[in-house]
């Protein structure tokens, strides 16, 4: 019983609706209102991570389930240059582009579950998951 | 899509309609301090209301358009944030720290209004600077 | 019954055996069986479960009607091995029968009942080959003990579902949130906060302050025996978030113990407004409130 959307990034609008369809999405799978709104900025984060640093890429929103929770699953892809140090990456505060940092961190806090894997000149893959317990 | 900015007296009011991409948030804050410039506004109001989520770069960019305003000698006052963009901001770790917010226009208006107050009495001696 | 993989293990009551050739053979007869007297094992069950006083909140047409639906399920159950279909079967009986007062001996004593109508008509058609009706029951009865199983799980399950829900709901009639004066809200905080309770407490809070247009929020931390670096962190996040609301807080009651775990997660304790306790916090409220105002009366010259 899985719903599955894709959303190209390859420009600014794109981060936009990325996180309205994400929002969208987790209504549908019956998160808060809260939940919503953390969800959304959390994509907002990393699809704007992959306009930044690989200027293209993709956001795939999935529902599913696992027992008797309902799951948001969002995979990040982008063929850029690639994180050399993940581990750094996820520390409050550093950005290679003078910002304030903040994406992956940030979006890590407010997600359940969350992955990073890079691989320097292939690209990124970020996934992350958020779950409710099923209300019926 | 571009935010419309009212002048009132000596305040701008800038009202957030609906999603904004990063380069429409880049344009409103080119566009305020264009005009907190050109008109010597003393308040900058910036209304989110309508946002319904506030990511690292809209926070960055409110911060700057406060830090720029007050380079020009205006405040600005961070209004409407919803309880749950609050909420999900404080968990992404945006603070805003620096940057005045109230609840909604009326508020931010009220407290744009006791800051020029404040600072007139202070210049004028009857509440010590700093 | 669906062929599973390799297992050495012995056959556990619960466990369906590894099928041999005959194993399949008999539950197909059996399963047939069912099917033929459909009509007759349904409607003694049902007379049984009347007789032992079995949903009693229920109408006979109604028990009738599940009995029905039980049984048909049963059997494909059977049939099919698989128990997705039996399962979701029973926590959609039991979300309709819960609400009706029906309990969880009734649900196990109906499917035991049935359990046991059928095995009597084995008995009944094969009384005169001993040894083919144990080979039958050897068939029937570990899938009949998981059936048995999986519908009173599914029961429980949805009765521990109904219960959390209740909770819930509970938990979100309960707004500690108290408005005492205008423009100043005060959130008592008692007990043990769990991080969840935590998080409602905070939606609850900034929703308030919005809708009472608060000014000044107090969070009294008095009855708050301990708190863990989760939960006061979250104790600072409902501060920055307040005040992008545009409230000041003061935070009232804060124990020696709290305080040094606030010092530990890294919290500025002079950047938080603090005052020892609930009623000196109002009263810094109220000041705040007025301020202002006095504030404006002082400068505005007099004549």
């Amino acid at each position: 019983m899985a719903d599955e959307l894709l959303v190209p990034i390859a420009a600014d609008v794109d981060v936009v609706s990325a996180r309205q369809k994400g929002r969208e999405l987790a209504a549908e799978a019956g998160f808060s209102s809260g939940d919503q709104t953390v969800i959304a900025a959390a994509i907002s984060e990393i699809a704007r991570n992959i306009l930044m640093y690989a200027k293209r890429g993709e956001i795939t929103l999935r529902t599913v389930m696992n027992g008797d929770l309902d799951g948001l699953v969002v995979v990040a892809r982008d063929q850029g240059p690639g994180i050399p140090d993940v581990a750094r990456a996820l520390q409050d505060g550093y950005s290679t582009s003078g910002g304030l940092g903040l994406g992956l961190p940030g979006a890590r806090r407010l997600m359940d579950d969350f992955d990073v894997v890079s691989i320097p000149g292939k690209g990124t893959t970020v996934t992350m998951k958020k779950w409710r317990r099923r209300h019926a | 899509m571009e935010v419309p900015i009212l002048k009132q007296g000596h305040y701008l009011i800038a009202s957030i309609q609906s999603a904004l991409t990063d380069a429409d948030l880049s344009q409103l804050r080119e566009a305020l301090i264009e005009r907190v410039g050109k008109y010597r506004s003393r308040g900058v109001i910036v209304d989110v209301t309508a946002l319904d989520v506030m990511d690292s770069f809209a926070v960055r960019t409110l911060r700057d358009i406060a830090h720029m305003a007050r380079l020009r000698g205006a405040e600005t006052v961070i209004v409407g944030i919803q309880p749950e963009v609050a909420f999900a901001m404080v968990q992404l770790g945006l603070t805003l720290k620096g940057v005045s917010t109230a609840l909604d226009l009326e508020e931010g208006l009220a407290f744009l209004d006791r800051q020029a107050r404040e600072r007139i009495e202070r210049v004028q001696g009857r509440i010590p600077r700093g | 019954m669906a062929a599973k993989g390799k297992d050495t293990q012995a056959p556990s009551p619960l466990d369906p055996q590894a099928p041999s050739e005959s194993t399949a053979a008999l539950l197909r007869e059996l399963v047939a069986h069912l099917r033929q007297n459909r009509t007759q094992l349904r409607e003694e069950w049902a007379r049984r479960i009347t007789r032992a006083q079995l949903l009693t909140a229920m109408t006979e047409e109604e028990i009738f009607a599940e009995a029905t639906s039980v049984y048909d399920n049963y059997v494909e159950a059977l049939e099919t091995g698989t128990f997705e279909a039996l399962q979701a079967y029973a926590r959609n009986l039991s979300e309709r029968i819960i609400p009706r007062g029906v309990e969880t001996h009734e649900v196990i004593g109906i499917v035991l009942l049935l359990r046991d109508v059928l095995a009597r008509s084995l008995f009944g058609k094969y009384h005169e080959d001993f040894d083919k009706l144990n080979r039958i029951l050897d068939a029937y009865e570990p899938a009949a003990n998981r059936i048995a199983n999986t519908v009173a799980v599914g029961f429980v399950q949805e009765r521990e579902r109904i219960i959390r829900q209740q909770q819930e709901a509970i938990r979100e009639l309960s707004t500690p949130v108290l408005q005492v004066r205008e423009r100043l809200l005060i959130l008592p905080i008692i007990g043990v906060i769990d991080p969840q309770r935590a998080r409602q407490l905070t939606e609850q809070l900034l929703r308030a302050i919005r809708t009472n247009r608060a000014k000044v929020v107090v969070i009294d931390i008095t009855g708050v025996a301990a708190m863990d670096s989760n939960v006061a962190n979250h104790l600072v996040q409902t501060v920055e978030a307040s005040r992008l609301l545009g409230a000041t807080v003061i935070v009232t009651g804060l124990s020696p113990e709290i305080a040094q775990t606030l010092v530990t997660i890294g919290v500025d304790l002079s950047e938080m407004a603090t005052v020892g306790d609930l009623q000196g916090g109002i009263e810094e409220a109220e000041r705040l409130l007025g301020y202002k105002v006095l504030a404006l009366e002082e400068v505005t010259p007099k004549a």
